[in-house]
C-alpha cells in the first residue's frame, strides 16, 4: 500500500523535456520573416524594385569581404606570431598594433585609415597612383580584422599544451618542424571557428564602406530609399539580403569545422 | 664511457626556486635507475635536463659521449637518441596512433613511410595494441595511451629512454599493463632512468634506486640495500611514508 501523498500519475514531475520545449522556434521565426520577405518581393512591386536596386551591391559586399579578409588574415597570423617571437622588436611592435587598433571605435578607425593613413603612406612609399576608394576601404577594415585576428591566432597557438611541444621536441623534432606538424594543426580548430566569425563580421562591417562611396549593398539602399523614399522597403530588402547572407556562411562554416576535426567525429 | 653522465648539475628557476641542487650521476647503457623522492624535489626537473627540455644553469650532461650543454651539440638529433615519456602522456591527438609512432620517424630520422610504418606497427605490436593503430588517442584508455607513448619513443630506436611518473596518472588497473610494457624494455637491455613511485617495479626492474630530496641525491643503491637497509634517515622517513 503506497503512502497517502504519492503523487497521481498526472501530477508526477517529469524527467523529459516536452518537444515544444525543445523545438527550435527561433529557426521557425526565422523561416517565417524569410518566407515573408520572398513573398512581398514576388508580390509587391516596391519591393521587388528594391530588391533590384540593392541586391547587385552583392558583388562587392562579397569581394570586399574576401579581399578584406585574406589580407587581416594575412596581418593576423603575422602580427599573432609577432606577438609569440622570441624577438624583442617584433614582439612589441605587433603588441602595439593590436592595442592601439583594438582601442578605437570602427568607424573612426576606418575613415583614420582609408582617408589619412592609406594615402599618407602611399604617398610615403611612392605609390604613382591615388590608391582607390574601394582599396582604401578594404585595406581599412583588413587593419581592423587584423588585429583581432591576431589575438585569435596567438590564442590558438596558446590553447595548445605546452606537453605538445615538449613531446614534439623530445622525439627529436626541429622547432619549425613542432610548430608545423603539431602546433599549428592544433591550434588551427581553436582558431577556425572564431576565424568564421570574423569572416561574416566583415562581412556585415563592409556595411560600414558604404560611408566612403563603395557602390555596395548599404549604399545600393540608401541611395534607393533616397530617390524613392520607400525606407520601410529598401531597408527591409537590405537586412533581408544580409541575413540570407550569413546565414548561408554560417552553415557552410560548420562543415569546415566538421572537415578539420576527423578525430572528432561521433561526438558531435 | 657511460650512457648518460650528469655532473654539478643545478637548476635555478628564480632565485628562491633552486629545483636540482649538485646533482652527479653515471649510467651504464643497459642500466635501469629509477628516482624516487617526495613531490616538488626535482626529480622531474633532473630528467627535463637530461634531453635538455631544461636549460641547466650549471654543469654538465653526456649522452653517449656527446655533451648537451655545449652549444655547438645538434639539440634535435641528441633528442632523438633521447626517448622520453610523460605523465600525461602528450600523445598528439589530431594524428591517428599510428600517425602518433611514425611523425618523428619520417621527419626526423628521414625514413620513408612505408618503412616508418613498418617499425610503427612493430613497436605498437611490442606494447601489445596493434589493432589501434589507426584510431585516435582519445579513443583509448590511459594505459592504452601510455603504451602508445612507449612505442612513438621506441619507434625512434632510442639509446636511453626517460620516464616521469609514467604511471601516476593512471587509474590503478591500468597501471600493469604498462608497467609489464617497461619491465620487458629493461629485460631487453634498454638503458631507462625512471622516476616512479611503483616500488614493485623499482625491485624488479631497477639496478639501482635513487633517492632524491631538496634537489639534490641523498643515497643511491640497489634496490635490495635500498629497500632493506636504508643508510638515511629521510630515505627510511620517506620509505616508511609509501610503503
Ligand atoms: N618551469 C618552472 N618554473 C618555476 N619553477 C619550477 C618550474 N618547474 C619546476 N619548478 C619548481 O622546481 C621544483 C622541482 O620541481 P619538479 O622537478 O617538477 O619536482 P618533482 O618532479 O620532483 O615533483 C618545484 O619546487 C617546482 O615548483
Ligand atoms: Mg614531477
Amino acid at each position: 500500500m503506497p503512502p497517502a501523498s504519492l503523487p497521481a500519475a498526472e501530477r508526477r514531475r517529469s524527467d523529459t523535456e516536452t518537444w515544444w520545449n525543445r523545438f527550435p522556434w527561433w529557426a521557425v521565426i526565422i523561416g517565417l520573416f524569410i518566407a515573408f520577405m520572398g513573398l512581398k518581393i514576388i508580390t509587391d512591386d516596391d519591393y521587388r524594385l528594391a530588391w533590384f536596386r540593392i541586391w547587385p551591391g552583392i558583388w562587392l559586399t562579397l569581394y570586399a569581404t574576401i579581399a578584406a579578409f585574406v589580407i587581416a588574415s594575412i596581418i593576423g597570423l603575422a602580427a599573432g606570431m609577432g606577438q609569440l617571437a622570441q624577438n624583442v622588436v617584433l614582439r612589441n611592435v605587433s603588441r602595439a598594433y593590436v592595442e592601439i587598433i583594438r582601442g578605437i571605435p570602427m568607424l573612426a578607425l576606418i575613415f583614420t585609415v582609408a582617408l589619412v593613413v592609406v594615402p599618407e603612406l602611399s604617398e610615403w612609399v611612392g605609390l604613382p597612383n591615388r590608391v582607390s576608394p574601394f582599396w582604401r576601404a578594404v585595406l581599412a577594415l583588413a587593419l581592423i580584422y587584423g588585429a583581432y585576428m591576431a589575438e585569435i591566432f596567438r590564442g590558438g597557438i596558446q590553447s595548445v599544451p605546452r606537453g605538445q611541444l615538449e613531446a614534439g621536441r623530445s622525439l627529436g623534432l626541429s622547432r619549425q618542424q613542432t610548430m608545423n606538424s603539431i602546433v599549428f594543426p592544433q591550434a588551427m580548430r581553436a582558431i577556425i571557428p572564431p576565424i568564421g566569425n570574423d569572416f561574416i563580421a566583415i562581412l556585415k562591417d563592409t556595411s560600414l564602406l558604404s560611408v566612403l562611396g563603395t557602390l555596395e549593398l548599404t549604399r545600393n539602399a540608401r541611395q534607393f530609399t533616397a530617390s524613392t523614399f520607400k525606407f520601410r522597403e529598401g531597408l527591409f530588402t537590405l537586412s533581408f539580403i544580409y541575413l540570407l547572407l550569413v546565414i548561408a556562411l554560417s552553415l557552410l562554416l560548420r562543415r569546415v569545422e566538421r572537415v578539420m576535426t576527423p578525430d572528432r567525429k561521433g561526438e558531435r | 664511457m657511460n650512457m648518460i653522465e650528469v655532473r654539478g648539475l643545478i637548476k635555478t628557476f628564480a632565485p628562491d626556486i633552486q629545483a636540482v641542487r649538485g646533482v652527479d650521476l653515471s649510467i651504464e647503457a643497459g642500466e635501469v635507475v629509477v628516482i624516487i623522492g617526495p613531490s616538488g624535489c626535482g626529480k622531474s626537473t633532473i630528467l627535463r635536463c637530461i634531453n635538455l627540455l631544461e636549460i641547466p644553469t650549471a654543469g654538465d650532461v653526456w649522452i653517449d659521449g656527446v655533451n648537451l650543454v655545449d652549444q655547438a651539440t645538434d639539440l634535435d638529433l641528441v633528442r632523438a637518441e633521447v626517448g622520453m615519456v610523460f605523465q600525461q602522456f602528450n600523445l598528439f591527438p589530431h594524428l591517428t596512433v599510428l600517425e602518433n609512432v611514425t611523425l618523428a620517424q619520417r621527419k626526423v630520422r628521414e625514413r620513408p613511410a612505408h618503412v616508418a610504418d613498418e617499425v610503427g606497427m612493430a613497436q605498437l605490436h611490442r606494447v601489445g595494441i596493434p589493432d589501434k593503430a589507426h584510431a585516435y588517442p582519445r579513443q583509448l584508455s590511459g594505459g592504452q595511451q601510455q603504451r602508445v607513448a612507449i612505442a612513438r619513443s621506441l619507434a625512434m630506436d632510442p639509446k636511453v629512454m626517460l620516464f616521469d611518473e609514467p604511471t601516476s596518472a593512471l587509474d590503478p588497473e591500468m597501471i600493469k599493463e604498462v608497467l609489464d610494457v617497461m619491465l620487458e624494455l629493461a629485460a631487453d637491455g634498454m638503458t631507462m632512468v625512471v622516476v616512479t613511485h611503483e616500488m614493485g617495479f623499482a625491485r624488479a626492474a631497477a639496478n639501482r634506486v635513487a633517492f632524491i630530496d631538496e634537489g639534490k641525491i641523498v643515497e643511491v643503491a640497489s634496490p635490495s640495500d635500498f629497500f632493506d637497509n636504508p643508510q638515511h634517515d629521510r630515505t627510511r622517513a620517506f620509505l616508511d611514508q609509501i610503503l
